[in-house]
């Protein structure tokens, strides 16, 4: 079986502005340290969110060429989703979007990693 | 040279939306962020809710587009304040958006604003606009493997409302998947069965909406 992965236009819109907010981000604290270039930005983006990696990349490549940016590369590092019981207090990795303690059952549990979406580190020249 | 920023990418957006939020919270205002698939029914579902809870609650509409006006049209025929905002290609409203409508409305003469997003079931859930909370609409012709492929949105709507259940003889759709499907992401969330064109389901809805409404702006 083959899969053809084809980037819609229409999901680009959505890193697009993502990408937008994060040249923003860049922007200033390259400012803010004198940089001339941006090598690399390391980003942590959660399980739980609606971001398609390769779209990011792209996204950041086009709208970064000819500026201060180009060439840089996004490390985008998948942070799992992982949920706190409040019944039992137990920390667990969760499996196929099912929110229900894995120990006790309960379902009464909290998100505590796996929806960010946040730039961690990036290396300027 | 190595720089830690440790910053969120959305912040700029959620800045915004919590400065709305603080001026809907001042106004007592209860505001929706209601969200689907292009023509799941959102619009017919507000049109149907504004028309029978016009003397219960003073409902104003904002509609988001790509392009065109036609949703705001059909909401303005019940004569309550819509304003449409087009997005121009963006795939979902933002915190600026919603904030640029606020000159176009009287929040003082309104109870209820529901911000009717740009059809589509992905990136509306990622951005927030300063709602109390999100809402959406699954109508049973998308499918039932609805929940497990877009899982995000499921996870941050508090309510569902399954739509076009008069059609329910003519697809493959089982509504107790969707309800497993969605529980399993969402435990708490709260569904509806519904059909915008029949009314069956209609009255639960506005019953928990109306009341919901009430609580909040007694808060
Ligand atoms: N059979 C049936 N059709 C419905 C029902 N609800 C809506 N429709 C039809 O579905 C179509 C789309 O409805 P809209 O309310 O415009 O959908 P929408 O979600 O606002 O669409 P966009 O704003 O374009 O994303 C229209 O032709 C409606 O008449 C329903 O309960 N049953
Ligand atoms: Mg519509
Ligand atoms: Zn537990």
């Amino acid at each position: 079986m083959v899969i053809l992965f084809w980037k819609v236009r229409r999901l680009f819109m959505h890193e697009m502005s993502i990408a937008q907010n994060l040249i923003e981000i860049i922007k200033d604290e390259m400012i803010r340290h004198d940089a001339k270039a941006l090598k690399s930005a390391l980003l942590h983006v959660g399980q739980l969110t609606a971001i398609v990696p390769e779209s990011l990349s792209f996204c950041f490549e086009v709208m970064t060429s000819g500026t201060e940016m180009e060439g840089a590369e996004l490390i985008i590092e998948i942070i799992p989703l992982k949920a706190m019981c409040r019944e039992c207090e137990k920390t667990f990795e969760v499996q196929d979007y099912a929110f229900e303690c894995p120990y006790c059952g309960s379902s009464d549990i909290e998100t505590v990693a796996g929806q960010d979406l946040s730039i961690v580190e990036m290396e300027v020249n | 040279m190595k720089i830690s920023v440790i910053k969120n990418i959305l912040e700029a957006n959620d800045r915004i939306a919590q400065e709305n939020r603080t001026i809907f919270d001042e106004k007592g205002l209860m505001v929706i962020n209601l969200m689907s698939s292009p023509g799941a029914g959102k619009t017919c579902l507000l049109e149907k809710t504004v028309d029978a809870l016009k003397d219960d609650l003073r409902i104003g509409v904002i509609e988001g587009d790509v392009q065109s006006s036609q949703d705001a049209e059909r909401i303005a025929k019940s004569g309550i304040p819509v304003v449409q905002i087009n997005t121009g290609g963006a795939c979902h409203l933002d915190g600026n958006m919603i904030r640029d409508t606020f000159q176009e409305f009287n929040f003082d003469a309104l109870d209820l604003l529901v911000v009717e997003n740009v059809g589509n079931l992905v990136c509306p859930a990622e951005f927030k606009v300063g709602e109390d909370f999100k809402a959406m609409i699954l109508s049973v012709t998308e499918g039932d493997d609805k929940p497990a492929k877009y899982p995000l949105m499921f996870h941050e709507s508090k309510v569902l409302l399954i739509n076009k259940i008069d059609l329910l003889p003519y697809v493959d759709c089982s509504i107790e998947k969707i309800r497993e499907e969605a529980l399993k992401i969402n435990p708490h969330m709260i569904m509806f069965e519904i059909s915008c064109k029949t009314g069956e389901g209609l009255e639960a809805w506005y019953a928990w909406l109306k009341q919901e409404t009430k609580s909040r702006r007694s808060a």
